[in-house]
């Protein structure tokens, strides 16, 4: 206890930065993650190659790697200058994007072809029928698996702890440096995530509950 | 082909799309010669950053880091297997003292990152006097996790079976023990299999994690390489898109298998096709669902 009640305000800066680089890396990637999903689903035979490719590369190569590429490899090719903080959330935001795009896609997917085809034989135009007809049904398959996602994303902005990011990760060194107990501080840290994490599964699986009994 | 958001495309749409694949491709190759030009400009490619590859020490050297990996990932892949049949069967425990206490430990197993519970057996255990090496710190936190997301995967995929099948299996006079390793086990098995599978992929990308505790693995192997300015001059461009093929040719080989595993059930007659896609729900459940192969990130 002693551990967290005297650096409490160190702990709190610690997660705050830890939301922070959560909440720029999540609507980033979920604004790629989309436009992926719809080059993934268009027509144009190319776009859906360059969604597929681009989801079978981020998705297959772990993530520590894509933030050493963006950190140690990236500013050899001296394109744009950028900090450590940004080589964070554009690894964590592509990274992400990649399984973002998959979970809108195979939320389109559910939907029956024939749901599409009955509303255009009912002469809606593409909006109503999106709106109308598509979306609604598709958001119900999206919403639990993309909460899942954004979990992951929250654990994930950890990864950072070994590129010079300040966030929860680094209260270890913080408090090794100090000579404070690691061991409980670890566990405080753990408990944070914990406390993090568990509405969100919560919420996750409400709606799966509501929602799968619906469709 | 009719698609959910489009129409059959008429002769106007289709002229429309020809037009936007020439530009895609444009844009594509725009991206790739641009990227291949900084290549170029910055040199990456010369004569000494290319020079580690012809070093036997170094060669020998990568063999040990991805064998490293890959022990890491077959220990850590047995090890989460088993702790995850372990606590799934005590999920799905009758008495609800083994039920609840499985439940808690697997939610907490789920939401800490792995990152931080490597640290906590890396660097916070010594502390408590327990001093592991990153080896086993790294394998102990991958069972640790992956085990928790695999015993909801095993439980899920338990609970899709048709009620049918176990209620059989009872008034055959069946124990329980034996309801479920001959009958239910077998099944949810089978219909579970690609996402075990995925999940395992994860688990190899997760093997990359213990770059942070020091573990001499792959990635560790490509920074120190790359990083070398004394020898090679920083072929870090290089090294890393060796590492990265790596990495992406090992996860294909078992999506592969995963996917061919699918295939296989789905013309296998005695798979039992659960209602509404129960498997697919549990990928939902558990993380992205992505093309049958749900996995936790």
């Amino acid at each position: 206890m002693n551990v967290l009640t005297k650096n409490f305000s160190f702990f709190l800066d610690a997660f705050g930065q830890t939301l922070q680089l959560f909440a720029i890396s999540a609507v980033l990637s979920l604004v790629l993650g989309t436009l992926l999903a719809a080059l993934r689903v268009s027509p144009v035979p190319v776009f859906r190659g360059i969604g597929t490719a681009y989801v079978t590369i981020l998705r297959n190569t772990p993530l520590t790697l894509v933030f050493v590429f963006f950190v140690f490899a990236y500013p050899l090719l001296e394109i744009l200058k950028i900090d450590e903080y940004t080589a964070a959330v554009v690894a964590l935001s592509l990274y992400t994007a990649a399984f973002v795009c998959e979970v809108v896609r195979s939320g389109i997917n559910t939907v029956p072809v024939g749901q599409a085809e009955a509303s255009r034989a009912l002469g809606l135009t593409f909006t109503q029928m999106l709106g109308n007809v598509v979306l609604p049904q598709a958001l119900r398959s999206v919403v639990p698996p993309m909460t899942s996602t954004m979990i992951a994303l929250l654990k994930n902005t950890t990864v950072a702890s070994g590129f010079a990011v300040f966030q929860a990760g680094n209260i270890r060194e913080q408090l090794s440096d100090q000579g404070d107990n690691v061991l409980l501080g670890l566990l405080w840290v753990a408990l944070g995530f914990v406390i993090l994490v568990m509405p969100l599964t919560y919420v996750q699986q409400v709606f799966e509950k509501r929602w799968s009994v619906a469709r | 082909m009719s698609m959910v958001l489009f129409d059959v495309p008429g002769p106007k749409a289709r002229v429309r799309h020809k037009i936007m694949a020439v530009v895609g491709i444009a844009a594509v190759i725009a991206a790739v010669v641009y990227v291949v030009m900084r290549f170029i400009v910055t040199d990456q490619f010369t004569a000494r950053r290319l020079d580690w590859i012809n070093y036997k020490v170094i060669q020998l050297s990568l063999v040990e880091a991805i064998g490293n990996t890959l022990a890491a990932f077959a220990v850590g892949a047995v090890l989460a297997l088993v702790f995850g049949a372990i606590f799934a069967a005590a999920r799905l425990s009758d008495h609800a003292w083994v039920r609840a206490p499985a439940a808690v430990i697997v939610e907490i197993f789920r939401a800490i990152p792995l990152v931080i519970m490597m640290f906590f057996f890396y660097y916070g255990l010594p502390v408590a006097g327990v001093k592991l090496s990153a080896f086993t710190a790294v394998v102990i936190s991958l069972m640790l996790y992956n085990g928790s997301v695999l015993a909801e995967i095993f439980r899920a995929g338990i609970n899709s079976l048709p009620k049918g099948q176990s209620e059989a299996a009872y008034a055959l006079g069946m124990r329980k023990t034996q309801v479920m390793t001959l009958v239910l086990l077998p099944q949810a098995l089978r219909a579970m299999l690609p996402t075990i599978i995925s999940q395992l992929v994860v688990l190899l990308k997760d093997t990359a994690l213990g770059f942070l505790i020091t573990f001499e693995e792959l990635l560790r192997w490509g920074t120190r390489i790359g990083g070398d300015a004394v020898n090679f001059g920083r072929p870090m461009i290089s090294v890393m898109i060796v590492v990265a093929l790596i990495y992406i040719g090992l996860c294909l080989l078992l999506t592969w298998l995963a996917t061919y595993l699918e295939k296989r059930n789905r013309r296998n007659k005695k798979v039992i096709h659960t209602d509404g896609d129960a498997a697919g729900q549990v990928q939902l459940g558990n993380a992205s669902a992505a093309a049958g192969a749900g996995v936790t990130v």
